[in-house]
């Protein structure tokens, strides 16, 4: 019997751990072969034909991969950088203010690109930019960096508004209270303990960018591939491993990023 | 009133204050006018809603007055923004800076007034000493006890030597213990340093403890300003005298009025000579207070001023608690200081009488 006593615990729950253990086992298992096959010796990417390092070679090799890959790194640099920047500051005004009329609005237009589906803004993008490169007979990344930039606003966004949503208010108004200039009192006191948000909401962006395909797809210019647009390309032909290998690095990338993040942001608190 | 002459450090002139427009608007304070003087330990009491803490931050600049003006020493700031105040706050969650050390927090005023460095760190040590926290410049404020997140916060803002310190109910997160120290160290450092302070609290035991002077506000007005003997001893207002302390109301009828006293006949019949707020001229039916520890139980009612049947006898350490049901029908509270000669012996349903002592009668105005 039962300890009555105890509250409701969902892990004493009859099948909880096979369940836990099926639900880990089909969300990782797929990630798993495609690691294990990024080795595989032959060109199959079903069929184990013994252990090598061809096909990250392969990739290292290949031209077209490097410069997609830089493309993408780019792109998603600038992307990350402008987006953050203006999310920081959409941050601070949407928080920094007692609550008013058309606020949540606010929020609401800030958010927008996580809500509208990007195939829309995908199909929007190509025409408004099409009527521009027309007009201007510009065609370089800008179009890329100005499209990632906006969605990846709201993901910069949400980790810095959070952050000053926990932050005291009453700490700014102590700056002002000991002479300190609005100015002043953001560097020396909100910039400081807003940090930790900016990061986040940096490295958030830089991997949404880096991911992005839909909206990638219908805005690149001829040349101008990505490396998922890169892959996407690919697939339509041979699946080799070596796919699995970029993906691979892929992977291990996102991990680096978010594991450097999360002990940078323990040693900010 | 005292012959010496007392310099105005703050000057509040008719400050009112409106949060919102059209039939939500809230006032929070209503012409309010009080001077406070230079080096003095003053109290802002009142229940929370009553404009205290508004008046505080009007002071500081995080607010400003819809109407009227704030002076300090002469100068009208009511316009002028926090950072360019020679006046600082010890807010009530300390708000000190989470990623600085203690002695950094303290510095932070002097370098914001881009004092030089030798200067800067000479001032840092000093109010370390000040607080007696001088082992602690080191740790980050999230390390260190709320008693002493308190004394850093009080250092941070004297630091910078302002005309005037504002401090926003600082003791109210501490434990009993601390508060009664802190109160002490409170008063301490406002004379040793001879800086104005402004206190604003709730709690009316800390307000008489620490005071000079004490306005007791409510309802965005203040109601009365005193020292803490006259607020407690002569409430000129029903919320004042039922605010601080426990206190007997009485109705009664005006039949004199001279020299700023009051003969007034209580129920019962007998005659009292009552106090009278300055100015204040009484007529018919008014409400008389007197405090508990003013009035004594006697077991002859012959003669004394009122009478009644005793309804309990509470004992509780320090006084032993009266309560006598008059025979108008009022309740009235004596308080007696217990010692180890017991003074005559009471028992509930006894038919006792109660003398009040000379001037313990005091007139409200409504």
């Amino acid at each position: 019997m039962a300890d009555p006593t105890e509250t409701f615990d969902v892990r004493r729950q009859a099948g909880f751990p096979t369940v836990a253990v099926v639900c880990f086992f089909l969300l990782y298992l797929p990630i798993a072969a495609l690691v294990v096959f990024s080795f595989n010796d032959g060109t199959s990417i079903a069929t184990w034909e013994g252990l090598s390092l061809r096909w990250f070679a392969e990739a290292w090799n290949n031209d077209k991969v490097v410069e997609a890959s830089i493309r993408s790194v780019q792109i998603a640099a600038c992307a990350a950088l402008i987006a953050t920047v203006v999310a920081t500051m959409a941050a601070l005004a949407t928080t920094r203010t007692r609550n008013y009329r058309g606020l949540d609005a606010k929020y609401a237009f800030i958010n927008m690109p996580l809500m509208v589906p990007e195939i829309v803004v995908a199909v929007a993008l190509l025409i408004f930019f099409s009527r521009i490169k027309m007009a201007t007979g510009y065609s370089g990344l800008g179009y890329l960096v100005a499209a990632h930039t906006a969605f990846c606003i709201p993901f910069a966004y949400l980790p810095i508004r959070a952050r000053l949503e926990s932050m005291d208010l009453s700490l700014e108004t102590a700056a002002a209270d000991l002479y300190a200039t609005p100015l002043r009192a953001f560097r020396r006191v909100t910039l400081p303990l807003l940090w930790p948000g900016i990061l986040a909401g940096l490295m958030l962006a830089f991997v949404i960018s880096l991911d992005d395909v839909v909206i990638t797809e219908f805005v690149k210019s001829g040349g101008q591939d990505t490396l998922p647009t890169y892959m996407l390309g690919q697939l339509r032909r041979v699946v080799t491993p070596e796919m699995n290998a970029i993906s691979t690095v892929f992977l291990l990338l996102s991990i680096a990023i978010v594991t450097a993040f999360f002990f940078i942001s323990r040693k900010k608190d | 009133m005292t012959d010496r002459i007392h310099k105005s450090a703050i000057e509040v002139r008719d400050v009112s204050k409106v949060f919102g427009a059209g039939d939500s608007a809230f006032k929070a304070l209503d012409h309010v006018s009080v001077d406070i003087r230079e080096n003095e330990f003053f109290t802002l009491l009142g229940p929370s809603g009553c404009g205290k803490t508004t008046l505080l931050r009007m002071i500081a600049g995080f607010t400003y007055p819809t109407d009227g003006e704030i002076r300090l020493y002469g100068q009208n700031i009511a316009a002028l923004p926090p950072f360019k105040r020679p006046v600082n706050t010890v807010f009530q969650n300390y708000a000190l800076f989470p990623h600085m050390t203690v002695g950094e927090n303290i510095a932070f005023g002097l370098e914001m007034l881009d004092r030089p460095k030798a200067e800067i760190s000479a001032r840092v040590e000093e109010m370390l000493a000040l607080v007696k926290m001088g082992h602690l410049k080191d740790r980050k404020t999230a390390q260190i006890s709320g008693g002493q997140q308190q004394r850093v916060a009080l250092a941070r803002a004297l630091a910078p030597q302002p005309k005037v310190l504002l401090l926003d109910e600082p003791l109210s997160a501490l434990d009993y213990k601390l508060r009664k120290d802190m109160q002490i160290e409170l008063k301490r450092l406002q004379t040793e340093t001879g800086i104005t302070f402004i206190f604003v609290t709730h709690d009316q035991e800390e307000a008489l403890t620490m005071s000079d002077r004490i306005a007791v506000m409510s309802a965005g007005k203040i109601l009365q300003i005193g020292g803490p003997r006259d607020i407690y001893d002569r409430p000129a207002e029903r919320f004042v005298a039922e605010f601080i302390g426990e206190t007997n109301f009485l109705k009664a009828d005006v039949a004199t009025v001279a020299d700023g006293k009051a003969d007034v006949v209580l129920p019962g019949g007998t005659r009292v000579c009552a106090r009278l707020a300055e100015g204040f001229v009484p007529h018919g039916k008014v409400t008389v207070v007197t405090r508990p520890e003013h009035a004594a139980i006697v077991a002859n009612p012959d003669g004394a001023h009122l009478r009644g049947k005793l309804s309990s006898v509470v004992y509780v350490g320090t006084d032993t608690h009266f309560r006598v049901a008059l025979e108008s029908g009022e309740s009235f509270c004596v308080r007696r200081q217990n010692s180890l000669e017991q003074g005559a012996a009471f028992a509930e349903g006894d038919m006792v009488g109660v003398v009040l002592e000379t001037g313990a009668a005091q007139v409200l105005k409504d």
